[in-house]
């Protein structure tokens, strides 16, 4: 049996979105800026797919800006706000230490660039607190900016009480929404968001894709210099097939949440349940203020990166947070930052359901996760001091 | 997974000399669990020979895989011939690693090392004969 289960990673194409994009790739080749109807079929198609997103995100089409994906949104939307922020002496930006690494590398170059970032912890439950948000925010702070919900543990943020702080206090908010849409409800307009990231691989388009949501009165700040398009706040032609097929599985997406997410949440507690049965093991992250298809453990005495190749070997596809799969000594700066200790942090797992997901594959991820966890165990000098009392278990 | 070699897949999935030995002559350990490596050798040491080696590790799939080739490499092998085992040699019998993991294969020669170390230790009269034939100092 096959297993996709890291579709936080990345997902599988939809069909819908292939098949819309692909007279794009084919006949209608034209550059959007050209003028002949070629050219023009392209730019209406761009202009067609900008309006159905807005409509999603409950936004104006001029509110989105294309991009290439989550991270350049990120990008944009970070260094806009501190742009915006240094002509009016404003230069401290509000964060938390869970962040995707496209905004904590933005948010670091800035600080060596005289920026003061403020760090707000996340707490065991790996969610911001209101209240300490509410006190970071100063006289000179020029950007809030929190994820919709984390890439690693899933956890959802009060995204909208942090947007209303945000708007009583006269402070921008942005939010990397990379995770969250498509899966859960995501309203800028009532969730009171100012700029919002969003990625069309991780809901079924292609690679590639992404968009930046701005409200209106907002003025971007380019990150590429060039050409006219996309009003002069992102040069270079169009990536209309991507563009197109990002529309088509967002419409898509978004019509199937309900009951996606609810089909999802019900497998997703059924496989938290079972994976808590092995000894020694932790859900990180809130258990319910969670992405309907997130579950993340630790697992004592063993190493991410062999479970990951024995879970592959059983045809299931995850990741984790060890600082093997992430190629530095430290693991997951997520799991640290929820006060998991180092030894711990590197015996994660972090699986992400498909829509396509069932009860079979869950149990049967269920039951390889098991074995293969006690298989490992059975080897680890760590698991050997545990257990004959030469150390005290964490978990 | 193209990450590995089909040696390094091999070991890692089949790790040989698994386990512990009860009354070894020395114990080496190496690594910790904040790195997320720990490597830990037992050498039974008959007649100046390599008469049986384990190991238990914890780590990701280079550390085990290069845990195993190290033990099979020295097993059977003068103590003379084992004091002379590098981390290349334990990377090349594996048809190499990736650069970022080669740390794996120092593991395993240091845990190697470190149980010689500890024998040792018990029989100091010894250090200096392995030493000389092995052509150290």
């Amino acid at each position: 049996m096959n297993i996709y289960a890291d579709n936080a990673a990345t997902t599988k194409l939809s069909r819908k979105a292939l098949e819309e994009m692909l007279p794009y790739l084919e006949e209608s080749y034209g550059n959007p800026s050209s003028l002949y109807s070629l050219g023009q079929k392209a730019r209406e198609a761009i202009e067609k797919a900008r309006a159905v997103i807005a409509r999603c995100m409950c936004a104006s089409a001029r509110e989105i800006t294309f991009t290439s994906g989550g991270s350049e949104a990120d990008n944009q939307a970070i260094l806009t706000a501190a742009e915006l922020g240094r002509k009016a002496g404003k230069k401290h930006i509000v964060t938390d230490l869970i962040e995707h690494h496209a905004v904590l590398r933005t948010l670091a170059k800035l600080e060596r660039e005289g920026y003061e970032i403020t760090y707000l912890p996340v707490h065991e439950n790996g969610i911001v607190r209101i209240e300490e948000l509410e006190a970071a925010i100063r006289e000179d702070t020029c950007l809030v900016t929190v994820m919709y919900a984390n890439n690693e543990i899933g956890t959802i943020q009060p995204v909208r009480e942090i947007g209303a702080i945000c708007r009583k206090r006269g402070v921008l908010f942005h939010t990397d929404a990379v995770q969250a849409v498509g899966h859960i409800p995501v309203n800028v307009a009532e969730d009171n968001i100012d700029m919002l990231s969003a990625s069309a691989h991780k809901f079924h388009g292609p690679k590639g894709a992404g968009f930046l949501y701005a409200r209106k009165g907002i003025r971007l700040s380019g990150l590429i210099e060039g050409g006219a398009q996309e009003r002069g706040k992102r040069a270079g032609t169009e990536n209309v097939a991507g563009i197109v097929g990002m529309a088509a599985a967002l419409e898509e997406a978004v019509s199937n949440r309900e009951a996606n997410a609810e089909k999802l949440t019900a497998l997703r507690d059924r496989l938290i349940k079972g994976l808590a049965a092995i000894p020694h093991s932790a859900l990180n992250g809130d258990a319910e203020k969670r992405l309907p298809s997130n579950v993340n453990f630790c697992f004592e005495g063993i190493e991410g990166e062999s479970l990951l190749l024995l879970l592959d070997d059983r045809g299931i596809s995850a990741s984790s947070g060890s600082a093997c799969t992430s190629g530095s000594l430290d693991p997951s700066h997520v799991l640290l930052a929820i006060g998991r200790v180092h030894d711990v942090a590197h015996g994660s797992l972090r699986l992400t359901l498909g829509d396509d997901a069932d009860e079979t594959q869950v149990d049967e991820i269920i039951r390889a996760t098991s074995d293969v966890v006690t298989y490992l165990r059975g080897f680890s000098p760590i698991w050997r001091d545990l257990t004959t009392g030469k150390k005290e278990f964490i978990l | 997974m193209a990450l590995y070699s089909e040696k390094v897949m091999d070991h890692f999935r089949n790790p040989r000399n698994v386990g512990i030995i009860e009354d070894a002559d020395g114990i080496g350990e190496v690594g910790n669990a904040k790195c997320g490596d720990i490597m830990k050798m037992y050498l039974k040491i008959d007649d100046d020979t390599i008469g049986d080696v384990k190991f238990e590790t914890f780590g990701c799939g280079s550390a085990i895989a290069s845990s195993s080739m190290a033990t099979e490499l020295i097993k059977g092998q003068p103590v003379s011939e084992a004091l002379k085992l590098t981390n290349k040699a334990v990377a090349e019998a594996l048809d190499g690693l990736p650069e970022y993991k080669m740390h794996c294969s120092v593991l395993a020669e240091e845990a190697i090392k470190n149980a010689l170390d500890d024998y040792y230790s018990k029989h100091p009269e010894k250090r200096k004969e392995h030493s000389d034939e092995s052509g150290k100092l």
